[in-house]
């Protein structure tokens, strides 16, 4: 189950929205083991496309060596998809490479930018196998 | 001459559990081939043929190796190398993926 606190999901939201119709994407950071979503990191697109996200290069890098700096990793990997449902596509699947993460997919392909419910799922995806869980939101 | 190679969660399974492996080489291909040597089947996961795989980033001293040569990047002894999956994917399927 990913517990996730109402702020967090609502910038998640947020973010998905405001970059619609491109995909948009992050990293919710926590400390080593803890398995709580604690800092909200939102990333550039560096592929600016509507069917494909991708951090750029350096930022990827620095991302990685804060969190090593501050003990955290990876809990969250959020994307979104803007007109397909919100679950993981093949390329996904192909690509995933945090077996401890929590990955987040989003859907805005029904209201898009403007305001209204998205689609919001969690899954773990290891070793090419997608389990989806439970998204508990903890009213903060 | 020693290398601190940083190694990423999804590839500790060849080292052990190891965060950082030494290594040894002159260039980067050489220095794969001498952690191919210490963690036998770490190399397919980085390299494609002759090739850096796409969806891995390579950095020597925090500057992308697709910047500076790739594999033919040179090395000196206590250069600092990253190793980071990119974090990537997409509603696109991966032929269009490879082609954009």
């Amino acid at each position: 189950m990913l517990k996730i606190d109402r702020a967090t999901y609502d910038a998640i939201v947020t973010h998905a929205k405001k970059d619609h119709p491109d995909e948009a994407c992050g990293i919710v950071a926590g400390p080593e083991g803890s398995d709580t979503p604690t800092r909200f990191v939102p990333m550039v697109n560096a592929a600016g496309s509507p069917t494909f996200y991708e951090f750029d290069s350096q930022e990827l890098l620095a991302l990685y060596k804060e969190m090593d700096k501050s003990d955290e990793e990876p809990v969250v990997i959020y994307h979104s998809h803007t007109a397909t449902e919100a679950y993981p596509s093949r390329t996904d699947i192909r690509l995933a490479s945090e077996p401890n993460a929590h990955y987040v997919l989003v859907s805005t392909r029904e209201h898009g930018n403007s305001e209204g419910p998205v689609e919001f799922r969690s899954f773990r995806i290891v070793d090419g196998e997608v389990t989806e869980e439970e998204v508990s939101v903890v009213e903060s | 001459m020693a290398i601190d190679v940083r190694i990423p969660t999804i590839l500790r399974t060849y080292t052990g559990g190891e965060k950082v492996v030494s290594g040894e080489g002159s260039t980067l291909a050489a220095l794969i081939d001498n952690l191919e040597s210490n963690h036998p089947g770490i190399k397919e996961r980085l390299i494609d043929g002759s090739e850096l795989r796409r969806f891995v980033n390579v950095y020597v001293n925090d500057e992308d190796v697709r910047f500076t040569g790739s594999l033919e990047t040179k090395l000196d002894d206590g250069d600092e190398v990253v190793v980071l999956p990119a974090v990537a994917g997409g509603s696109a399927a991966m032929v269009q993926v490879a082609r954009g």
